[in-house]
């Protein structure tokens, strides 16, 4: 056990975990915080999908132990940035969901996505969003909610 | 604790005829049949109460509470039923808010007599029931106000929560919910006319939307209750292997470890880890030895399944259909004749919300909370594991991430094992939890398959003679359901989208081979027609290819005259794909299927190429006809994502294997369902506009899709794919 | 005659002269790092193809060859199967693409409780460092090696800079203590110890980095 003095959405937050846990599991377990979501545990399918220091990080497969002091954002808090909260906007208006398990994760990859490619074309939405499972398969609708977020966004 | 698990079988079966004869005859309480349920020359359930309260509760707010007598696992439930209520309700939709029933009698399936979800019975089942709620519900608040005021209730009209009287009097539902809720339920009501729908047939968005999307919604596996403990077990690696020896010093070593034990499982035993929280949980599981005892047990092996299965095939087995004139294939020169083998591999769910079930023991009674398709029967599981009647069972709904069939199981393994745990504690909520590991090896696939086709074709170009072998693994024998599901030795769910083909093929045999083999199968979603489908679609295109005839006029001249679902969607679809379909680009192929399946016909049209090797599909047309389109935007979004999820059997990594008696998957690494990459970046569907019943748009989006790019393929390669998954192109 | 062959014989000692020079000044540089030690110029060419085949037996092992593909993709595993989630290389640099980056996962070390092999900047080696050809299959011995070699598509790295290279870079130190795999077995090691390497590329530098002729 050892503890972490861990930033999520800009709050503080200690816990006291063994280091090898997964950072998805510190935010669900120990946070509460269960926006975040379990599809397979090995990076393969997107639904732990994080923003750690910016980056689309899936917190899956990272110990908490390797996250320092970087600043951790989840889908609880993605809509308090500008492009966060367009993207969610977009896919309630697209009516994107199905079972929405997934979601969180396109989402949080999405919102990656367009703030560093604004203007994304149908590749770079295919390769950025390529990893990220829904066996919904609502993907169709995936590809139109982000461009109509970037439409809205540029 | 050794296994009772045929006790609990046994158990439950007696159990079952007795709650079957305690309804007071009830028909058929246990019965489920797919594909069809409304067939003709069975009698019409006799009518059901439903009590309106129990699925709607206006609160002094305003806010209109909708019980749903399903689970949503993303179909789209909690919003299409609720607004076929509030329809007739007359509601204000912006007040309205689903939930989840829990399990009880009185949100039982109306047609299926068991609380569940599946056949793509949601609204097909529900829709008349959910109209005569929200109607009597209306009724009860008008004639409440008709009360108040004095006056007749034919002078009064509803709109939009308010009752309006003569003489302006107004009052809005929330004061008169409990007056009304004292008023007699009527026994008969208007329905509207469908010119008077504000909501039915009106491209209305999801109420879970927006909690999907910013991390509020709660699964079942995000459950979290005081003094909750975290379960995951140690399943044998070959199905039905019994534990012999633990060594699980290593396991208890990890600091949150509660207990470790053995436990009966629906198949074999198996070693339960209970810890603090789920990492250590799977850590401990993770490190337990465990020597397993496999005498006596089946090793399935794939490649030798494989081959046994295309052996059977080259016999006729039971026989579903035999028609005409079985001399007709061999006076059938053998230039025109055609024989064609196809084979199919076990496929798993893989839901993206892993298998997970709640349950706490508190030694007269309990609770579970599941994210289930099946509550009558996980309710009854988990009593009986327990010791308890099912009504002492609180039995909660919770949304789930995703099911397809998988949380539909006759012997609720999940729930099931969870109550054998809680069992151990006191008022302790243990949540099992099946990681993604467990839920790819686990079992309980859509079965492998051997198809052999022999088709005798007449000097027009059609189908004179048909004679057809399916090989597969009953879903049913040796359940409850056997005896309504499987005739004659064949298990309807193995042949239907052949035996019920809508094709004219006079001489027309069909049989079946059902093995028995030690791999638990289930029903993935749209069932037989995954198979059938494929099978039948592919070979009327090669059959057009021959006869020199467009795919779509070809199946038109085929098709029996009063196959009118599917004549209309073909039509729709050639309307709708003409334009497209004549103006390829070099190098793309249009492939076409259609099928019908759950009373719902579909047509296909896909646009296809070969990109790195793989299909690349740049559109997809559907054509749709469901019946009374309740909800059109819902219904999109199911043929959508429907066909995404069928492409999975096209995909490469698209099979569970097995060797040895051990599944060679693991995850998503090794199996592999399709990424946005290999769905259609469009899909247009069109729906016929009807006011016939609504028929189910769940499944009858799976079948077409994998036909239709094959079909395209061979257009460009010139090879026939018949033996899935789609290793290469 | 006279003239031009004065002016050769001028140029000849001019060349010398710096060449003397040059290898004066080089001789005795330092190379940094743990396996400095003093270029000799004495290994043969035989030594030094010797050498290669023992440096090419590493380069064309998992550990290193699955992120010097031809493709728009990095491997895994010991099998070199295409990495799931379709992972993609992105730019030139080689990190992923936005929202699908090497660093959403890999992080500076390796994660043994998930089993993710992690080193500081995860990321793929540009194409012209490309070691297989687009079907996944390793390139020969040859051609590797002239890959290696090619200052134009090696970041313009002489022998001196591949020595250090190879006994220093943190990717390629990543090699020799790859990690857990997320069954917890360990991955497999590349053929050679670090010192063999590190030793039989010194050699191979020595000799002036010869390459086999052939394809």
């Amino acid at each position: 056990m050892a503890t972490y003095q861990l930033n999520v959405n800009g709050q503080s937050k200690k816990v006291d975990v063994d280091p090898g846990t997964p950072l998805l599991w510190v935010l669900r377990e120990d946070l509460k915080m269960t926006g975040t979501k379990y599809g397979c545990g090995i990076s393969a399918c997107g639904a732990c999908t994080v923003h750690v220091d910016g980056i689309a990080t899936r917190s899956c497969v990272v110990p908490v132990s390797l996250i320092g002091n970087r600043k951790i954002t989840t889908i609880e808090a993605i809509a308090q940035d500008p492009v966060g909260r367009k993207v969610q906007d977009a896919w309630v208006e697209k009516d994107v969901v199905q079972c929405g398990y997934c979601q969180s994760g396109q989402i949080m990859s999405a919102v990656a996505l367009l703030k560093a490619t604004p203007k994304p074309t149908e590749q770079n939405i295919e390769e950025s969003m390529g990893g990220n499972l829904c066996r919904c398969a609502t993907y169709v609708r995936i590809r139109e909610a982000i461009k109509s977020a970037s439409e809205q966004l540029t | 604790m050794r296994a009772e698990k045929n006790d609990l079988h046994l158990n439950r079966r007696s159990f079952l005829c007795a709650s079957t004869a305690a309804a007071g005859g009830l028909l058929v309480s246990l019965y489920l049949d797919f594909p069809a349920f409304a067939q003709e020359g069975r009698p019409s359930p006799p009518p059901k109460v439903y009590p309106p309260d129990a699925f709607v509760r206006i609160e002094p707010s305003g806010k209109i509470f909708i019980t749903v007598n399903r689970l949503e696992f993303g179909q789209g439930v909690q919003t299409s039923l609720p607004m076929v209520l509030a329809d007739e309700l007359d509601a204000d939709w912006s007040q309205v808010v689903a939930e989840l029933a829990p399990a009880a009698e009185v949100y039982k399936d109306p047609l299926f007599g068991i609380q569940m979800v599946g056949g793509s019975g949601s609204i097909s089942h529900s829709f008349q029931q959910y109209r005569e709620l929200g109607a009597k519900t209306r009724a009860m608040l008008i004639a409440a106000a008709a009360d108040r005021w004095k006056v007749s209730p034919n002078d009064c009209r509803a709109e939009n929560s308010v009752v309006y009287g003569p003489a302006g009097k107004s009052a809005r539902y929330a004061e008169l919910a409990e007056r009304a809720a004292r008023k007699p339920v009527p026994n008969t009501v208007r329905l509207k006319n469908p010119s008077e729908f504000r909501l039915i047939g009106k491209k209305v968005p999801r109420l879970d939307s927006r909690a999907k999307c910013d991390g509020s919604q709660k699964f079942g596996l995000d459950l979290d209750l005081p003094g909750m403990k975290i379960a995951v077990v140690a399943h044998p690696p070959v199905f039905g292997g019994r534990v012999k020896n633990v060594d699980d010093q290593e396991a208890r070593r990890l600091s949150g470890v509660k207990d470790i034990f053995e436990i009966p499982l629906a198949k074999g035993t198996g070693v339960a880890v209970v810890a603090d929280r789920f990492w250590t949980a799977k850590q401990a599981r993770d490190r337990l030895q465990i020597e397993w005892d496999l005498s006596g047990i089946e090793l399935a092996d794939s490649s030798q399944l494989r081959a046994k299965f295309k052996e059977m095939a080259r016999r006729p087995g039971n026989v579903a259909v035999a028609r005409g004139d079985d001399k007709a294939m061999s006076r059938t020169p053998a230039a025109r004749r055609i024989v064609a083998e196809y084979e199919f591999p076990y496929l798993a769910h893989t839901p993206m919300e892993p298998l997970n079930a709640t349950v706490s023991f508190k030694g007269d009674k309990a609770e579970a909370w599941v994210p289930s398709q099946f509550q009558t029967l996980d309710q009854m599981a988990v009593a009986q594991a327990l010791g308890l009647k099912p009504e002492q069972v609180t039995f909660h709904t919770e949304y789930a991430g995703g099911g397809f069939g998988r949380r539909a199981v006759i012997d609720s393994h999940v729930p099931l094992e969870a109550a054998l745990i809680a069992k151990r504690f006191r008022d302790t909520p243990i949540k099992l939890v099946w990681p993604r590991e467990d839920d790819v090896r686990g079992g309980y696939y859509r079965p492998m398959h051997a198809h052999r086709v022999e088709i005798g074709i007449g000097a027009d170009g059609m189908p004179a003679a048909w004679r057809h072998v399916v090989v597969g693994q009953s879903l049913v024998a040796g359940t409850p359901f056997a005896a309504m599901m499987i005739k004659d030795g064949v298990d309807k769910t193995t042949v239907e989208g052949v035996e019920d083909t809508h094709y004219n093929v006079p001489n027309f045999h069909v049989s079946a081979h059902h093995p028995v083999v030690n791999v638990p199968v289930l029903w993935w979603r749209s069932v037989g027609h995954t198979h059938t489908a494929f099978v039948m679609e592919t070979l009327i295109d090669e059959l057009a290819t021959r006869a020199k005839m467009d795919p779509i006029a070809y199946r038109r001249k085929l098709l029996k005259p009063d196959a009118k679902k599917l004549r209309t969607v073909l039509d729709l679809l050639d309307q709708k794909s003409a334009a497209w379909r004549k103006n390829l680009p070099k190098g793309h192929a249009a492939g076409i299927s259609c099928h019908e399946c759950f009373n719902t016909a579909v047509a296909c049209a896909v646009e296809v190429s070969i990109e790195n090797k793989r299909p690349k599909i740049h559109r997809a047309t559907l054509a749709v006809h469901c019946g009374l389109a309740v909800n059109p935007l819902s219904i999109e979004s199911q043929f959508q994502g429907g066909i995404g999820f069928g492409l999975n059997q096209l995909m490469a990594q698209g099979a569970i294997t097995l060797k040895d008696g051990r599944v060679e998957q693991s995850n998503f690494d090794g199996f592999t369902p399709p990424y946005i990459g290999d769905a259609p970046v469009a899909v247009d569907v069109h729906i016929v506009p009807s006011t016939e019943q609504p028929t189910g748009c769940g499944e009858p989006p799976v079948p077409v899709i994998s036909p239709a790019v094959v079909n395209a393929l061979t257009r460009l390669t010139g090879k026939r794919y018949r033996n899935l998954p789609l290793a290469a192109v | 005659m006279l003239s031009n062959s004065r002016f050769f014989i001028r140029t000849l000692l001019i060349v010398l002269g710096f060449t003397a020079t040059w290898i004066v000044l080089t001789a005795d540089a330092a190379v940094e790092g743990r396996d400095s030690q003093k270029l000799n110029s004495a290994a043969s060419r035989p030594d030094g193809l010797a050498a290669w085949e023992q440096v090419y037996l590493v380069l064309i092992s998992p550990r290193c060859i699955n992120c010097h593909t031809a493709t728009n993709y990095p491997q895994q595993g010991d099998d070199r199967r295409r990495h799931f989630a379709n992972v993609v290389r992105g730019g030139h640099e080689g990190k992923g693409v936005p929202a699908l980056t090497c660093a959403g996962c890999h992080q500076e070390v390796n994660a043994d409780s998930t089993g993710v092999p992690g080193a500081p900047n995860w990321h793929l080696a540009p194409l012209s460092m490309r070691w297989q050809d687009t079907n996944d299959r390793p390139l020969s011995s040859a051609a590797v090696c002239r890959a290696v070699t090619d200052r134009s598509r090696n970041h313009n790295m002489d022998g001196r800079a591949l020595l250090k290279h190879n006994a220093e870079d943190k990717l390629v130190l990543w090699g020799r203590n790859p990690g857990r795999r997320p069954d917890g077995t360990m991955r497999t090691l590349p053929p050679l110890t670090h010192a063999e390497f590190a030793n039989a590329t010194r050699t191979w530098v020595e000799a002036g980095t010869p390459c086999p002729r052939g394809r």
